[in-house]
């Protein structure tokens, strides 16, 4: 099944808030090899792990019913106001800011702002999600 | 230290290995069993289990990271994921390899354009950085 073609324009309910602890950035650093740098600053990408947050979300939604096995991730970028910090308490809101279809599949291009307990902007991540549903021979 | 326009980056090389691919799906949440489970990958007409872009997108800025002075602050980072990293089932994984080339960007920023490879063939397209030099 497509996604619903009124998609577009949508924005999601903020992801509920995410505790940064110096362990987890730890962890994230541990994984990709990087170092915590000045004051516990996480690697460039961490934002991803509350932005991945958002796209999960959206992918669940009753409405949109996406398998994560079925998507691709064709881009990502972000836009950085500041690196993350031990101590942030994190929220991304998602927005789909476009939707393709064709051959088959949806090209959902996400927007998610990533802003801390005080509101203010952490950092912008920008996906483009492609979603093949499996051909209905290949169901159960 | 700062990054300076016409600076030639790199090469940085990291393997990736399945245990890798392990590890980061743990801290990023990224459970997508087509980055750790063969079957699973072939079912849905994968060559075989894939590295997660976001993981190659974090050793391009691990690279990146390395590069840049103490004060210059990254403002934007972005990637396309042109090619899968196909990671077989061994000790060795694949090789990463990330360069990179600094020009003069907009509003007195340093542009990094990197270039992602394994095996010599590009798996990042239009990845690119922009750099606020610090003082």
């Amino acid at each position: 099944m497509p996604v619903p073609p009124d998609l577009a324009g949508r924005t999601f309910a903020p992801t509920a808030p995410y505790d940064v602890s110096a362990a987890k950035i730890a962890e994230f650093s541990a994984a990709v090899g990087q170092p915590a740098g000045p004051d516990g600053q996480a690697p460039p990408t961490f934002p991803i792990v509350v932005a991945f947050g958002a796209m999960t979300d959206l992918m669940r939604d009753p409405e949109v019913g996406i398998s994560l096995q079925n998507v691709v991730h064709a881009d990502q970028r972000f836009e950085i106001t500041r690196p993350v910090v031990p101590g942030d308490v994190l929220v991304a809101e998602l927005t789909v800011d476009t939707l393709r279809q064709r051959g088959g599949a949806d090209f959902i291009g996400t927007r998610s702002e990533v802003t801390d307990a005080s509101g203010a902007h952490v950092c912008t991540a920008f996906a483009t999600l492609v979603h093949r549903a499996p051909e209905p021979t290949d169901l159960p | 230290m700062t990054l300076t326009p016409g600076a030639d980056l790199g090469p940085s090389q990291f393997p990736i290995t399945r245990a890798d691919l392990v590890r980061y799906a743990g801290a990023s949440g990224d459970f997508n069993p087509i980055h750790w489970s063969e079957r699973v990958a072939t079912d849905v007409g994968l060559p075989g289990v894939l590295a997660h872009g976001m993981f190659t997108m974090a050793l391009a800025g691990r690279a990146l990271s390395s590069w840049l002075g103490p004060d210059d602050r990254l403002v934007s980072f972005g990637v396309r994921f042109s090619k899968p990293v196909v990671v077989p089932d061994d000790d060795a994984g694949v090789a990463l390899e990330v360069t990179g080339v600094a020009t003069e960007g907009e509003e007195g920023r340093v542009r990094v354009d990197l270039t992602v490879t394994v095996a010599g063939e590009k798996v990042l397209g239009q990845a690119r950085a922009e750099v606020a030099p610090g003082a």
